[in-house]
């Protein structure tokens, strides 16, 4: 991330000569590239065209007014995220409130005071900067569709029933691997490994929640509910296992480690939500559902069988999708047996 | 004179904003560019083009207040009132006065350009 004392590229919108000019050269003398505007239709055209850190817009102007201008960066999905300050005089501020509630980050009132310009300006970048970061960084694990929620709704550390699919993979005998392997050859391994089984996760609506060591917990239908979530936890299933042939190939043509690996997946109600601090908190689910997923995964060894997942799963599953009966286990800390489902695979 | 015409508490502030070296061209600007604006409030109220009006006054008033010229900001301030008002005659009888506390206005800044 760009540390909030490097400049920005921003837009400055007003009809008035000096005002422009002024906020123009206040801007670049704390450092800011600035680009101007003499009205809305200007500022869009411009904003099509560049990508701008932050706007100052100001409301009253011909053509193209601010809150014409800001309307129209709000419907535009591309214009949406850059941050606007409006500009406005004392006498406007009923305005302003109309503008922020329509989306505008913050406001100042001209005529302009050093400090408050600096302050608020390097807030919203930093606040902006921040934002890609985390746009970036969510994307990784969850699909654009839960990073957009996270984005716009913020993260309340507070959690909710929702009915999910949870799904439990790890590497098969990855305690022996590392202890047999360098160190090096090992993260290698991992840094390799992740990204494919993030991608079939994330592509089918899944978002990965924890990665433990080898393991990574992931959900579908949460925090964005989905009808499907347990044919795509299933698909999805299916898909990192075609993926891990393909790595297995690779790893064998280098002469490298190949691994195997076991999916437990269980559907059902669960609480979900964002715990940790606000400074880190993680998404999670927790009740039984979670714990079943969790014991049928490590039963996968035993079993033979790299896809288990429980009956309400396989209720959910379309005709195309072939399960094997395996019948009900009982595991350990659990007073009621199991059923159990091995989903087939070609392989 | 200035001190009456200008606010210095205002100017000091729009001199913090802008920096010492730039506030001469920012009035050299605003004294350039006013006689336009003037000129625009006279023919959109010929026109009776209210709307036009207002945003002049209204720009008007915004440098004003930057240079911290009071009488000039308060008296466009009211033109911009009257103008949401629509009251076009009470208008014709103030912008006279628009136009001598302009040139009073920029008399001062005139001495106070460094």
């Amino acid at each position: 991330m760009k540390s909030p004392q490097e400049g920005g590229h921003f837009l400055v919108v007003d009809d008035n000569k000096v005002n422009r000019m002024l906020l123009a050269h206040s801007l670049e003398q704390l450092g800011h590239t600035i680009d101007t505007a003499e009205n809305g239709q200007e500022a869009l055209d411009k904003l099509r065209a560049t990508e701008y850190d932050l706007m100052l817009l100001d409301i009253e102007m011909p053509v193209m007014n601010g809150y014409q201008t800001l309307e129209a960066c709000r419907k535009d999905i591309t214009l949406r995220e850059v941050p606007v300050i409006m500009t406005s005089s004392l006498d406007e501020i009923d305005s302003v409130v109309k503008c922020i509630e329509m989306g505008a980050e913050d406001y100042l009132t001209k005529p302009l005071n050093a400090t408050l310009l600096r302050a608020r300006v390097t807030a919203s970048l930093e606040k902006k900067r921040l934002r890609d970061q985390q746009r970036k960084l969510f994307r990784t694990f969850v699909t654009a569709e839960v990073a957009e929620e996270l984005l716009t709704k913020g993260l309340s550390l507070g959690g909710k029933h929702v009915e999910a699919s949870v799904m439990f993979t790890d590497i098969r005998s990855f305690t022996a691997i590392s202890e047999t392997h360098d160190p090096s050859v090992i993260i290698e391994l991992l840094n390799d490994y992740f990204p494919l089984m993030f991608e079939a996760i994330v592509s089918h609506g899944g978002t990965v929640n924890h990665i433990e060591g080898d393991g990574i917990m992931a959900a579908f239908g949460t925090p964005v509910f989905r009808e499907n979530h347990r044919e795509q936890a299933v698909r999805a299933a299916v898909q990192m296992l075609d993926r891990l042939q393909d790595f297995n190939q690779r790893q064998a043509e280098l002469n490298r480690v190949q691994i195997k690996v076991g999916i437990g997946i269980a559907s059902g109600r669960m609480i979900a939500g964002y715990t940790g601090t606000e400074h880190r908190a993680t998404f999670t689910c927790v009740g039984d559902t979670v714990n079943i997923a969790a014991r049928i995964e490590q039963h996968t060894k035993e079993a033979g069988r790299p896809i288990l997942i429980d009956r309400n799963t396989r209720n959910g599953l379309p005709a195309d999708i072939l399960v094997d009966a395996l019948g009900p286990f009982t595991f350990k800390g659990k007073q009621q047996p199991i059923e159990v489902y091995a989903v087939q695979t070609s392989k | 004179m200035h001190e009456t015409t200008i606010d210095l508490k205002s100017f000091e502030n729009l001199k913090a904003l802008a920096g010492s070296d730039f506030i001469s061209e920012l009035i050299d600007t605003f004294l350039a560019d006013t006689p336009a604006i003037i000129q625009q409030m006279h023919s959109s109220l010929a026109a009776q083009d209210v709307d036009t009006f207002r945003r002049a006054a209204h720009s008007l008033k915004s440098n004003a207040a930057s240079f911290g010229a009071g009488a000039l900001t308060t008296l466009l301030q009211e033109l911009e009132q009257l103008a949401r008002e629509n009251k076009l005659s009470e208008i014709r009888n103030q912008l006279q006065d628009v136009e001598e506390a302009y040139g009073e206005a920029a008399r001062a800044l005139k001495e106070m350009r460094t």
